[in-house]
């Protein structure tokens, strides 16, 4: 093997690596480490993968509206292995998303945003935002039915910003409407744009943080003194290891676990997508966001409808700058979470939130049951039953209640309302409505609605408002049904 | 023009007069450069907003076509964005023939009797679908409702349904636009072989809505 250290020696002598990389490689870093900090690197190997995965499919997709969807298709059946490369994609794009917050969240709580290292933290905010803006414009190039009509909802919302609204519209989808233009930008955006800055913010956050070294551990009862950090950090250093092999290897070990599950997971699952055809003349379509941005299709679902705009454009800006705060507010003192309850409990609750938008989001309850008037029967249970005599008898609705019935199906009343759990659930549930109002009460709620619900006086004739409440009368389960207290008259 | 420049002598010394000229002529060739590339470079990106693309009329059919009292969903194609649009340029539309009879609408505008809605909720443009047994518009994403008139019923939309633009044309070449007085004076059958039309061309969204003045009324 000689001449194969012969040509090492070559290139060593030209290159000088040894030099310029073996000292980066073998920098201190404190022995204390540990498995907490290899998320940031974790981070780092899932974008490489999504680089390599995306040149991949770069080579069949073509980004234009006539062709997108057949070039997705022809990904998923015809292209060799074409449908484990989408797999991947997709896979280790949620990865790392997951990652990125995990190694958010562990830089919080250990505080290592703090002297000197805000910088890396402000390089690392704006790294999140370009890799949600990925996450965003890669469910665009799926150029489905959730595509298409989330730009929709983009425009939707950016055609809200005061004063400059339509204009905004119009370079976002680089036109009047969502064509070709639309998918040529966000394809020029996912593939040159971002990633080049991504790439330029990655390198920028990987030269701080060799500049600036690893943060130690957190110790209570050792807060940050900028006067006195340095010292005391080279205090530290002196007696670290070597970043290679001394504290690489547990990196190491954890991104290949991170490749292979991405990989597995891939295999297994297969691709996502794309789902319905995006002809905007198919207008039973119910777009939904890719997860991760589940908890703010919640948030807008559940905000009241006068603060929506507020939320939509002003609540962003206002979690980032919260974000890029923390350094400046809390860039001194404490570093370990033991001494630090309210970063604990705000992680805490953001995770929560997280957690449950993000369930509301993907169950969306807000949402009517489109089919559910006519797919949906009432329960049988509710218009005939028997009882418990000997034999059993069977009783049925009379036959103005059963009209009651078949009004509350047509009239689309379902879409909303569940009997017996089947059904809407953006209002309440009717099966035991007479035991919360009384007949005058039904009347009035059916004619004048409210809330989210629509008045349907002009929409039924009076007989029809007649069945109806006469059957739902009837739905009050074996308890004893609502009535007012007001005394009847003599 | 003198002897070659010897690479192991030390330069001459520039004096600092020389070195100020070079330096701004320096910043001003390059700042030159940048615009003469860069203005042309923006305009290109903004392109979409300095050369905008207009609304068009777009035929929707023929009156005849649509029953009274009837909300009808049709299929059309948006004025042409970028020859490969492919099925992005189709768009579709809720054409309502509110009445035989009466040809303006709430505030004395010519309509024809017609009103043709966007499918998009006015809410967050997610497309909504016509009820007719119950005469409401249902929104699928957050539960927006209309009535038939496009009014807003309930749930998060900030206003009414948008509406279209229409005219009125006479089939055959040329294309003649009809005036709402001859539209008036004529009977139900040859207004029946008229071609509905709208503007149509441009998603409308809650500041720029598909007709001019248009603040689509809450109900």
């Amino acid at each position: 093997m000689s001449w194969l250290r012969a040509i090492g020696a070559w290139l060593e002598e030209r290159l000088g690596l040894r030099d310029s990389i073996w000292p980066v490689m073998r920098h201190p870093v404190p022995s204390g480490a540990r498995w907490w900090y290899v998320f940031g690197s974790a981070t780092l190997t899932l974008f490489m993968v999504q680089v390599i995965t995306g040149i991949c499919l770069a080579l069949v997709y073509v980004p234009a509206p006539d062709q997108a969807f057949q070039s997705l298709e022809y990904m998923n059946y015809d292209q060799y292995l074409g449908w484990l490369l989408r797999a991947i994609h997709y896979y280790a794009a949620t990865g790392m998303v997951c990652m990125m917050f995990v190694h958010m969240t562990q830089v919080f709580l250990f505080g290592a945003f703090k002297y000197p290292r805000e910088l890396t933290w402000l390089v690392g905010v704006g790294l999140l935002a370009l890799t949600l803006f990925m996450g965003f414009s890669g469910q665009v190039l799926r150029w489905d039915q959730d595509a298409f009509w989330g730009l929709n909802v983009a425009a939707s919302m950016a055609g809200r910003v005061p004063l400059i609204g339509p204009q905004v519209v119009n370079l976002l989808l680089g036109g009047p409407a969502v064509g070709a233009a639309s998918l040529s930008r966000f394809f020029t955006l996912h593939v040159f744009i971002v990633p080049a800055l991504l790439i330029l913010l990655i390198s920028v956050h990987l030269y701080l943080v060799l500049k600036k070294g690893i943060s130690e551990p957190p110790v209570p009862g050792r807060p940050v003194d900028p006067k006195t950090y340095e010292a005391e950090y080279h205090k530290v250093i002196d007696k670290g290891e070597p970043f290679f092999p001394d504290a690489v290897w547990r990196d190491a070990i954890v991104s290949f676990v991170a490749v292979v599950v991405v990989v597995i997971v891939a295999a297994w699952l297969g691709p996502y997508g794309p789902r319905s055809i995006p002809d905007p003349t198919l207008i039973q379509a119910n777009p939904r966001p890719d997860w991760y941005f589940l908890w703010m299709f919640a948030l807008l679902a559940l905000s009241p409808p006068e603060v929506e705009t507020f939320i939509m454009l002003v609540f962003p800006a206002v979690l980032f700058g919260i974000l890029i705060a923390f350094p400046f507010v809390a860039g001194k003192g404490e570093r370990s979470w033991r001494r630090r309850p309210i970063s604990v409990l705000l992680v805490i609750v953001v995770f929560i939130s997280f957690v449950v938008l993000t369930y509301l989001g993907a169950v969306a309850p807000w949402s009517p049951e489109m089919e559910a008037w006519s797919s949906t029967p009432v329960p049988e249970k509710m218009i005939r039953w028997r009882d418990a005599q000997e034999p059993p008898q069977w009783h049925n609705v009379t036959p103005e209640q059963l009209q009651g019935a078949v009004v509350l199906q047509n009239k689309n009343c379902r879409d909303c309302h569940a009997l017996d759990g089947k059904g809407g659930q953006r209002g309440p549930d009717l099966t035991d409505v007479a035991t919360r109002l009384t007949r005058d009460q039904l009347i009035r709620q059916v004619i004048q609605g409210g809330g989210n619900m629509p008045a349907y006086g002009k929409q039924l004739k009076p007989a029809e408002v007649d069945a109806l409440v006469d059957f739902l009368g009837t739905l009050h389960g074996g308890e004893a049904p609502a009535h007012s207290s007001a005394p009847a008259s003599p | 023009m003198s002897q070659p420049v010897d690479p192991y002598e030390p330069p001459p010394p520039t004096s600092p007069e020389r070195r100020r000229i070079l330096q701004w002529c320096a910043i001003g060739l390059g700042t030159l450069a940048s615009l003469i590339l860069g203005i042309p470079i923006l305009g290109y990106l903004l392109g979409t907003l300095i050369n905008r693309q207009r609304d068009d009329w777009v035929d929707l059919g023929l009156v005849g076509k649509f029953p009274e009292k009837q909300t009808v969903l049709v299929n059309f194609d948006l004025p042409v964005l970028q020859p490969w649009d492919g099925d992005a340029r189709k768009a579709s539309a809720y054409v309502r023939h509110k009445d035989k009879t009466v040809f303006t609408d709430s505030a004395g505008k010519f309509d024809g009797g017609f009103v043709v809605f966007a499918v998009n909720c006015a809410h967050l443009g997610c497309p909504v679908s016509w009820f007719p047994s119950s005469g409401l518009f249902l929104c699928p994403c957050h539960g927006g409702v209309y009535y038939e008139d496009g009014l807003r019923a309930s749930g998060p939309p900030p206003r009414g349904l948008y509406s279209y633009e229409v005219q009125f044309q006479r089939p055959g070449t040329p294309r003649q636009v009809v005036t709402p007085e001859e539209y008036q004076r004529m009977n139900e059958e040859e207004r029946g072989t008229l071609v509905l039309q709208i503007k149509a061309g441009h998603v409308p969204t809650l500041h720029d809505p598909l007709r001019k003045g248009d603040k689509g009324d809450k109900a």
